[in-house]
């Protein structure tokens, strides 16, 4: 089978007009892929690049060059550097999902419409939506008070919470997720991390960013460091 | 929030607008290079030029763009407002997506609009008409797209106002002794009432306040949610446009200077002018 997600000689480079043409160099050359039903850890230290190569491959940012292709359901090998807008929209809402280290709040959304809503845009009904996410928030240790509160005035643990169950209960084909387990105790970090592994088991592809060690240790079959936006090492399961 | 077909619902190729007397180098002597869209020849207004866009099924776009970028405009255009110099527009719901609808008689434009479009304005009373009541209001919209059956009517704007959180016992109230926001919501309901398959917002919650805004961009949310309408949302509030929009078009001087993804555009803008826009954002 071939690689799910193959990232060839990508590149990424930030020109900021308003700083007189100010140049960031974030991401030089990195190439890499990953195997369907794998979990990938992104490791490095801050500003070494891992959430640019996430929002890159989300298409948040646009390439300066290379190639990032995706085996998707819909379109089968498609590029998604050079995709249409309209074609990573539907490859959003089906088949790739992104899970950013913070909660975007929509106001006036309660804590279980926002996580439902991850199943609603997939075609999911009402009904079943609801009921899902509430077991999602259940088994995540949200205070059943909250369901109904809007997350806006939730504390940063609770609204992780909420993010990563937004993210997974849409059991997309390709997860990227950004420090899933940070600011949360180690119970609701084991759930977190077994939720993610019963994704894998149904064929998710992850690509998990983490400096947490017990949480890469459970998740990753493989880690790729990060430094200065090039890749310095992958780490494969033996050794 | 987006139900794609692989199939534009509405595409506009070449979209222009210019007030006065122009000539040959109007549209060429005027845009975001020259940080102008007054005609230095003939002092013509290039009030839009060149605008492409494709909408699909369900897709909320957003234009966004300082006050006279020409953002209100493009959409005035495709509502029949005004009337467009240059330009063509398809709909896919009319005549096949085969017929320019910008160049068809005032007749059949009326029956577009009134059946295929709805449109909520900055100002409650450019789309509201004061003197009928709210429920008149709704009526209005509803017989002109030939539904003549009053207790259904009566039926359908109770229904509207539920759904648009206004309380139903102020049916038979004029707007003009509403609140800003619940002025909006009426509007909303009108814009509505016939099902229309694409609905555009201009500057909807520019004035009302914070918690008002909240209450109106939900409500707005929802009805796409659950309707599944295809919306063109103009504002210069970016908050506006990331809670509401997925792809986004950047406007200047009467240009599109950039258009993508809206996390994209909020995110990695490319135009400096974009880049100067989301830098100034609070």
């Amino acid at each position: 089978m071939p690689p799910i997600l193959d990232v060839r000689h990508y590149t990424k480079r930030f020109d900021m007009h308003v700083l007189n043409g100010k140049r960031i160099n974030a991401l030089t050359n990195v190439s890499f892929s990953l195997e369907p039903g794998e979990i990938v850890g992104l490791v490095g230290k801050s500003g070494s690049g891992k959430s640019t190569l996430m929002k890159s491959i989300y298409r948040t940012y646009l390439a300066t060059s290379g190639a990032i292709y995706y085996q998707s359901l819909r379109y089968g090998p498609i590029d998604l550097v050079r995709a249409t807008d309209h074609q990573i929209i539907a490859l959003r809402r089906d088949e790739i999902t992104y899970c950013s280290q913070f909660l975007s709040v929509i106001p006036r959304v309660s804590a279980a419409d926002v996580v439902a809503e991850g199943l609603f845009r997939r075609g999911a009904g009402r009904t079943e939506a609801w009921h899902q996410s509430r077991d999602y928030l259940d088994r995540l240790g949200l205070p059943q008070e909250l369901w109904d509160a809007y997350p806006s005035t939730f504390s940063g643990g609770e609204q992780q919470r909420i993010n990563v169950a937004r993210a997974i209960i849409a059991r997309p084909r390709l997860l990227l997720i950004d420090e899933p387990t940070a600011s949360l105790d180690q119970r609701t970090k084991d759930v977190v991390i077994d939720m993610i592994i019963a994704l894998k088991a149904e064929g998710t592809s992850v690509l998990c960013i983490s400096h947490d060690l017990y949480t890469l240790d459970r998740l990753a079959d493989r880690r790729i460091e990060l430094k200065d936006g090039h890749i310095v090492a992958t780490t494969s399961p033996v050794s | 929030m987006t139900n794609l077909s692989d199939n534009w619902l509405l595409k506009v190729e070449g979209l222009t607008k210019i007030y006065g007397e122009p000539n040959e180098n109007s549209v060429r002597l005027t845009g975001p290079l020259f940080g102008s869209n007054i005609c230095p020849e003939t002092d013509s207004i290039v009030a839009c030029a060149d605008i492409n866009l494709e909408l699909f099924p369900g897709e909320v776009l957003g234009v966004v763009g300082e006050s006279g970028s020409g953002k209100s405009t493009v959409v005035r255009l495709l509502y029949f407002d005004l009337e467009s110099t240059a330009g063509v527009a398809y709909f896919n719901q009319y005549g096949n997506g085969a017929i320019n609808i910008l160049n068809e008689s005032s007749q059949k434009k009326r029956f577009i609009r009134n059946h295929l479009m709805g449109m909520v304005y900055q100002n409650p009373k450019d789309g509201l008409n004061f003197r009928f009541s709210s429920g008149g209001n709704i009526a209005e919209k509803l017989l002109m797209a030939g539904n003549f059956n009053v207790g259904r009517i009566r039926e359908r704007a109770t229904e509207l106002l539920e759904q648009t959180e206004v309380p139903v016992r102020r049916l038979d109230d004029s707007p003009a002794s509403f609140s800003g926001g619940m002025q909006q919501r009426v509007q909303i309901s009108k814009a509505i009432a016939n099902n229309p398959p694409l609905l555009f917002l201009d500057e909807v919650t520019t004035g009302l306040d914070v918690s008002v805004q909240a209450k109106v961009l939900d409500m707005i949310r929802t009805l796409q949610q659950e309707l599944g309408i295809a919306m063109i949302v103009v504002s210069h509030d970016l908050s506006v446009i990331r809670m509401l929009t997925d792809r986004t078009i950047v406007m200047k001087n009467g240009r599109i200077v950039e258009q993508g993804l809206t996390d994209q555009i909020l995110q990695d803008p490319q135009h400096p002018y974009t880049q100067l826009l989301v830098s100034s954002l609070l």
